[in-house]
Formats: structure tokens, C-alpha cells, sequence
């Protein structure tokens, strides 16, 4: 697939870039684009610069920064490209954020958030190249294959 | 600097100086026991404890009574509103009212967290699961400074269940905070958690592993043993030698006289009883220690 036409085949919305293959579909699922009117297109273990990549298309949709936070955990080096009349309006890349809540239950099953009503919330670490996050809750840490199953 | 109505949750949540705070009130009090018997007159302090537990809640009702303070609660969760299927939210803000602080032992990971965040009093942390135990944290930090006359720079050995002993996880934290070394001992199977090393790793400490105490013992100025949690296990054996791990009189030849043994208790067989005899064994002293530690936590907390 051509990386420039896969970016300007749709004529505004957003194009999520750099995923990790294999991170595309919980990105999707982490969106909540299955069950919207948003049309999406997806590519999944498309040819990279360097390795292989999924790429996520939604027409005239725009993500909250906190969404974009979001993606970090999964993708901490994908790029956003704004597009505008089939044009790549402008780029940024993903921030890791500091803290996440209410996406993720905690996987340890015997912390107390699993037994109470209570908006989840983990503290973001970067350890070296990987992503760990700290249940505030029960302290223990987990990396976001941990949290998989959770979405 | 105050600690008035602070929750004590984790010892991350203290800083350096408050550390210092605790421990020096806590020893003014274990020079001078009758200059706080009133200081807490006309407070209670609820004891929550959803789990069974012996010395922490004797030593803290004991640390409240002998402040002047009252005692109202319960030791385990059978006969409370729990037992019914009230939420661990719903209780505390149910009991806040009536007391000025909830000592609480739960056993969910994180529900010291959680009540802090519903208790209009000072919630203390009295262990929480498998995670937190931070005023076991402080006796210990006061128990090495009062007998080796510092906290900075020292060797330190944390010898047995390294895996699930939480009084470990939470006492290299803090020890870190103060320069030691730090030296772990204990079959592969019941190793210090990677994500407590890694945590030491950034904050600089440095630490290496061991398989027999008798490698250390000649190094070290404190000896701080524990108890290996047989019930983690299931039923089944610890996998792994605990050889290295036990300690006797025998193996405290080479030790600095000046080296002192610790243990939060209850021990099993960790610890031969010939070692009691030795003026390296301060374990006694350590749990004396607690009754001081928590009534400073108190008198602290409740602004006195």
C-alpha cells in the first residue's frame, strides 16, 4: 500500500500513523470506532521505514487531546496527521500522559477497585523503551499487555 | 511543618522531613512516656480492622489509650456491616463522623487509598493486602537509627520472603531515600519483585543479590530478617534452598559488634532462640518500639 494515497484517501478527518502492528486493533477498540458512525478504514501489518506498522483512517472525526494520550500507552510513537481537502493539514506526534483514568480496570484481582465503584486511575512510568503503569489504588505496576484483556 | 488530619496510606507519601518529624517525636516520647498521658484526652480513634491482626492493633490502641485518647472499633469483619455486603466507601463514611482517626487493616490492596479518599478524618494505613504496612516502615526506620545512631549511608540485609513481604517492599524504599546499601537474600523463588528494583534503580540505590546470609554478615549493620509466608503457597512447599536464610548464633561470629538483627515477628524458625541472647538481637526492642512510633503517628496526626 501506498503510504502517501492511504493518507489522502479521505477528504478531512484524521489519520493515526506509527502504530506498532498488532497495537491497531485495540487502538480501535481503546476509540470505541466499531461501534460509531465514523467511517474507518484500517490498515494492519502495513510496510514501515524501519518495521512493520497498522494505520488507522477516520473520516471527519478529530481526537480529544486525551484521546491522543491514550494512544500513547499503545503507541507511543505514532504520529496524528490532520487531514483537509485530501491534504495533510498538519502532524503532531503522541504524548505519553502522566496519568490515565477510567479506561483500564486494575488486572490485579485483589485490589480494591475491582470490589468498589471507582474511577480506575494508573500513573504513567516510561521504563526505557516500554510503558509501565501503577494502579493508584493497589500500587502494582503493569505494561499495557497486562491491560489488554481489560478493554 | 504539620501532619494535622494527613492520611498516612504509604510512606511515598511522606516526605523526607516529615520522616525526621515522626521520628523524633517518637523518641522525646520513648524518653519521656508521661509527657503526652493526656494529649489526646477527649479523641477517639476508630480501630478498623476488616482482618485479624495481634500487635498492630494491640500496639496502636495501646499508643491511643496511652495518650489519654479512646478506643472504639473492631478486629474483624464478621460482625460488621461488611459481613452484610456494605462497601468499604459506605463504612468509612459512616464511622468518620463519630471518631477523629480510622486506623485501618483491610485486606484489599489499595483500600487505605480508597477510604482516604471518603474519610473526613485521618485514615492510617494498618496494612492494606499485600501492598502497605507504612507504620511498620517507621518503627523500623527508628529502630535502626536509635541503634546505630543514624539512618545515612548504612548496609542493610533484608534476608527470607523477599516476593511478599510487604514490610520489605516499603522499608528499602525509604532506606533508599537515605543512601544504603542495600544487600537481598533469599532463594531465586522468594526474590525482591523487578518492580521494586527497578523503582531503587531510579532512585539510585544500590543493591545486589545473595543466596546465604553467611556472605554478608561481615558487612552489614543491620540484619533484618522475615518470616517466609508459608500460607502464600497454597499448601504447597517453598521451592528453593532456605538454608541461607536462617540465622543462629553459630553464623553471628563475623558480625560487626556493632550490628543489630531485626524482625517484625512473629517469627517461626528463622531465627534460632540462641540468637536472643547475643546483644546483636534488637527484635524485642524493635516491637517496643512500635507502641512509641504509633503514638507519635498519633499525637501528629491528630494536631496535638
Amino acid at each position: 500500500m501506498n503510504k502517501t494515497l492511504s493518507v489522502q484517501a479521505i477528504k478531512n478527518g484524521t489519520v493515526i500513523d506509527h502504530i506498532p502492528a498488532g497495537q491497531g486493533v485495540k487502538i480501535l477498540r481503546l476509540l470505541d470506532l466499531y461501534s460509531n458512525k465514523t467511517r474507518v478504514f484500517v490498515g494492519l501489518n502495513l510496510e514501515g521505514k524501519k518495521q512493520q506498522k497498522d494505520l488507522i483512517k477516520m473520516e471527519d472525526t478529530y481526537l480529544s487531546d486525551a484521546e491522543i494520550q491514550q494512544i500513547a500507552i499503545f503507541a507511543k510513537d505514532a504520529t496524528i496527521n490532520y487531514i483537509k481537502n485530501f491534504e495533510v493539514d498538519g502532524k503532531s506526534k503522541v504524548d505519553v500522559p502522566t496519568s490515565i483514568k477510567e479506561i483500564f480496570s486494575c488486572p490485579n484481582s485483589n485490589c480494591i477497585t475491582r470490589s468498589e465503584s471507582v474511577v480506575s486511575e494508573f500513573k504513567v512510568h516510561q521504563v526505557g523503551k516500554s510503558i509501565a503503569l501503577q494502579c493508584k489504588y493497589c500500587e502494582k505496576s503493569f505494561d499495557h499487555e497486562d491491560l489488554e484483556s481489560k478493554l | 511543618m504539620s501532619l494535622k488530619q494527613k492520611d498516612l496510606v504509604s510512606i511515598a507519601d511522606l516526605s523526607t522531613d516529615e520522616i525526621s518529624l515522626i521520628l523524633d517525636t517518637a523518641e522525646k516520647i520513648k524518653q519521656d512516656p508521661a509527657s503526652v498521658s493526656s494529649v489526646l484526652s477527649g479523641k477517639i480513634m476508630a480501630s478498623c480492622f476488616f482482618e485479624p491482626s495481634t500487635r498492630t492493633r494491640l500496639s496502636f490502641e495501646a499508643a491511643m489509650q496511652r495518650c489519654g485518647g479512646s478506643v472504639i472499633g473492631f478486629s474483624e469483619a464478621r460482625n460488621t456491616s461488611s459481613a452484610k455486603g456494605e462497601t468499604l466507601s459506605d463504612s468509612i463514611k459512616v464511622i468518620s463522623p463519630y471518631v477523629d482517626a480510622i486506623v485501618l487493616r483491610h485486606p484489599k490492596e489499595g483500600s487505605a487509598r480508597l477510604a482516604a479518599e471518603y474519610s473526613q478524618k485521618a485514615i492510617i494505613n494498618a496494612g492494606d493486602g499485600s501492598n502497605r504496612h507504612p507504620t511498620q516502615t517507621l518503627l523500623d526506620l527508628f529502630t535502626i537509627r536509635e541503634c546505630q545512631d543514624k539512618l545515612d549511608s548504612l548496609h542493610v540485609a533484608l534476608i527470607g520472603d523477599l516476593k511478599y513481604g510487604r514490610t520489605c517492599h516499603s522499608l528499602v524504599e525509604a532506606l533508599a531515600r537515605f543512601g544504603a546499601r542495600l544487600y537481598f537474600v533469599s532463594p531465586e523463588s522468594l526474590a525482591m519483585p523487578q518492580t521494586i528494583c527497578d523503582k531503587l534503580k531510579l532512585a539510585g540505590a544500590k543493591f545486589s543479590f545473595h543466596r546465604d546470609l553467611s556472605e554478608i554478615v561481615d558487612r552489614v549493620d543491620i540484619l533484618y530478617m522475615t518470616r517466609i509466608q508459608k500460607e502464600r503457597f497454597g499448601g504447597g512447599e517453598v521451592q528453593g534452598d532456605l538454608s541461607g536464610c536462617m540465622l543462629n548464633a553459630e553464623k553471628l561470629k563475623n558480625a560487626k559488634p556493632s550490628m543489630r538483627v531485626m524482625h517484625p515477628l512473629p517469627r517461626v524458625d528463622e531465627i534460632s532462640t540462641d540468637v536472643d541472647k547475643t546483644d546483636h538481637a534488637y527484635y524485642f526492642q524493635q516491637a517496643e518500639n512500635g507502641l512509641y512510633v504509633r503514638q507519635a503517628i498519633l499525637k501528629l496526626l491528630l494536631g496535638a
